[in-house]
């Protein structure tokens, strides 16, 4: 983080306590997200990983309190600037916490841009979306879309623009502008760069970290990518089957695997050993054997146990719960709280 | 494979090949493919002169951006598509055009691999029925059994094992990873000299994704099957390939061993291509990228005249646009490029 010091002073922005959000579907309770807590300071990117089926974009869409049908939170806290929004009714939701709070940039947003809508048009439904009822001075809006279509780096006629006129890219950074243009204080980003070629994904990742530096953004961004998160996360929450697995500062996350101030949980060590790298020549890439649980019914004890290579009897029936290692770096692992040559190895 | 005449448009091969001819399995000279769209005003020119040999053995990485025709070349080699002109050339034998009856045995020893293994398997077959259709269409194997025999067989290979319990299962019943040994196994039980894999892991998961890449590895280096590998990963072709071909707009603009084209890079679009890349390494949060490549990508159907890339490209002289476009040039050690101004750079 640039501002270390400033910020940890500062109050969170976003507050996340015991969150629960789970999926009531034919075949029984999917615990997609069971219990996870966590602060997001201002100005700050925490970056959550993990495999599909983790939980991450429930994640992000339980923090806008929008779960997909047969989803429900079910228990826990969200506060986002002092207001919490757990228990508020769809209308308050939509008025006063959703794009003027916090936005979303969900995962392939720019390929499902009305076709017969103009850029002007679509934003300003946007708009016209979370301010029911008021008066709308159409010149003010003019102004503000100007404003925020300049800022993401397009120029201003792209607003008379359809989606299909557009490149990838471009769409891209439209949809970016219409998460920004309420001006909310946090911005979940799921996936942004993915779908997206190399050279598009880096001026997309440059636009990204300019909008956090320029409008002092807080964001969530996530990805299963951890090359990317290097690149934005100034803390990274390892998620696995629905849980915390691991919550440490960019510097920890990809620090010396062995040290205290490296990778601790086995499965971010894995995750990490995976990911193939291009500046250095490697002639084995290390997997991870099966595959994450079933979220209906997981396993006792440590949800990666059963795929974990120093899982022992007290991991396979015992949960760990999350416990700070080093100041503010989290673990849920067994192994990493009680073995002391694990760490200094 | 037996013999065939040679067409007589045959195209000369372009003089830049110093191999030996018999370690060459597959040859493409010139390889052009034109779509015709907008009743025919509009020409899109997806491969626009593609040459280059596969050894051997060898696997050889084709790596582009979405819409530089790498697919569409994997499709003119599988012969789905026919070329508007030049030459595909297998085992020293033209096989640019063939009669419907030898394409099928043709594709006995071209074998493809898909990107999406979800879509690419019949969802009301059984594993094993998967695995026996390619039998039945080159009628091998005379009763039930002795292909059943087959299938266990090759699913030992991609480690599906035992053979028996994954057999009578629906594709649904596996995880991506598992669909793509068995999408694998599928083109293994024809015992074929070419594979052409098109983006085989891009949809697998990041822990599995290692260990599908190792298995075809393994593979391929036992059964010295020629191995093409589509993608727009340089970091997994880093990990995976023994020659890379960079792939723009249609041509190849650099082709060399791995280490050669990723550790020196010699073309402009390879070299962004490599800058473009981020990597799990700390340190780098919230620092813009230098990208030394303007835009994207243009459309294929406005190829733009003398080096193609020049619009894009930030070491473009007038020369650049104005003299017809650069040859694929050897400097050496099997490393080819195709940039005129490449020593000034």
């Amino acid at each position: 983080m640039s501002d270390n010091t400033a910020s940890s002073a500062a109050l969170p922005v976003l507050t996340v306590r015991d969150l629960k959000l789970h999926y009531f579907t034919s075949k029984g309770v999917v615990r997609a997200l069971d219990g996870l807590s966590f602060d997001l300071l201002p100005g700050e990117t925490i970056g959550l990983v993990g495999e599909s089926g983790c939980g991450k974009t429930t994640t992000g869409v339980a923090l806008l309190n929008m779960p997909s049908p047969p989803g429900r939170i079910v228990e826990g806290s969200i506060r986002i600037d002092g207001t919490e929004i757990v228990g508020l009714g769809d209308h308050e939701l939509r008025r006063k916490v959703r794009w003027s709070k916090i936005s979303m940039v969900f995962q392939g947003a720019m390929n499902c841009l009305t076709p017969v809508y103009t850029i002007r048009k679509l934003m300003r439904e946007t708009y016209a979306e979370h301010f029911v009822g008021e008066r709308i001075d159409a010149a003010a809006i003019e102004e503000l879309m100007r404003k925020y279509v300049t800022l993401v780096g397009l120029p201003e006629h792209v607003l008379g623009r359809y989606p299909h006129e557009l490149s990838g890219g471009m769409k891209q950074r439209v949809v970016i502008a219409m998460a920004l243009f309420l001006e909310p204080k946090v911005i979940v980003m799921d996936e942004p760069t993915t779908a997206l070629d190399v050279i598009v994904q880096a001026q997309i990742l440059n636009l990204i970290k300019r909008l956090k530096r320029e409008l002092k953004l807080s964001y969530i961004f996530i990805t299963h990518d951890l090359a990317t998160e290097a690149e934005v996360a100034d803390r990274i929450l390892v998620m696995y089957a629905g849980k915390m697995a691991e919550l440490g500062s960019n510097e920890e996350i990809f620090g010396p695997v062995g040290s205290r101030h490296g990778p601790l949980h086995p499965y971010t060590q894995k995750l990490l050993a995976s990911t193939p790298l291009l500046r250095k020549k490697v002639s084995e890439l290390a997997f991870i054997p099966g595959a994450p649980p079933d979220l209906i019914d997981p396993p006792a004890g440590c949800r990666f146990a059963p795929r974990c290579s120093f899982a022992k009897e007290k991991c396979r029936s015992v949960e760990p719960p999350v416990a700070e290692i080093e100041n503010r770096h989290m673990v849920a692992c067994w192994k990493a709280m009680e073995d002391p040559e694990y760490v200094r190895a | 494979m037996c013999a065939l005449k040679m067409s007589p448009a045959m195209p000369e091969r372009p003089g830049y090949f110093g191999y030996d001819d018999s370690n060459v399995i597959l040859e493409l000279r010139l390889l052009r493919k034109e779509f015709h769209v907008h009743r025919g005003r509009t020409i899109v020119k997806a491969v626009d002169g593609v040459s280059f040999q596969l050894h051997r053995g060898e696997i050889l990485g084709l790596v582009g951006e979405s819409g530089c025709g790498k697919t569409t070349t994997g499709k003119l080699i599988m012969k789905l598509i026919e070329p508007s002109s030049g030459a595909i050339i297998v085992d020293g034998e033209d096989r640019t055009r063939l009669p419907r009856e030898r394409e099928i045995e043709y594709r006995r020893h071209v074998q493809m691999i898909f990107q999406d293994p979800y879509a690419s398997m019949n969802p009301h077959f059984k594993v094993k029925d998967v695995l026996e259709e390619p039998l039945l269409i080159h009628k091998i194997g005379r009763t039930r059994s002795e292909r059943m025999d087959m299938v266990a067989e090759v699913m030992e290979k991609v480690k599906m094992s035992p053979a028996s319990e994954y057999m009578d299962r629906h594709p649904h019943m596996l995880s991506g990873g598992q669909r793509q040994r068995i999408a694998t196994a599928r083109t293994l039980i024809l015992k074929p000299q070419i594979i052409v894999a098109d983006e085989p892991v891009s949809m697998i998961d990041l822990s599995t994704r290692a260990e599908i890449l190792h298995l075809m590895k393994s593979i391929q280096r036992e059964m010295e099957l020629s191995f093409l590998y589509i993608t727009h990963d340089i970091s997994t072709a880093r990990f995976f390939t023994d020659r890379i071909a960079v792939m723009y707009l249609g041509r190849i603009v650099e082709i060399g061993s791995q280490d050669e084209v990723i550790d020196h890079p010699i073309h402009p679009y390879t070299k962004a291509l490599i800058a473009a890349v981020c990597e799990p390494v700390p340190g780098r949060v919230g620092i813009e990228r230098e990208l030394q490549v303007k835009g994207e990508i243009p459309s294929a159907a406005a190829i733009p005249a003398g080096c193609r890339f020049h619009p894009r490209c930030p070491f473009a002289a007038k020369e650049c646009a104005e003299l017809p476009e650069p040859e694929l040039e050897d400097i050496g050690g099997g490393h080819l490029h195709a940039c005129r101004r490449w020593k000034e750079i």
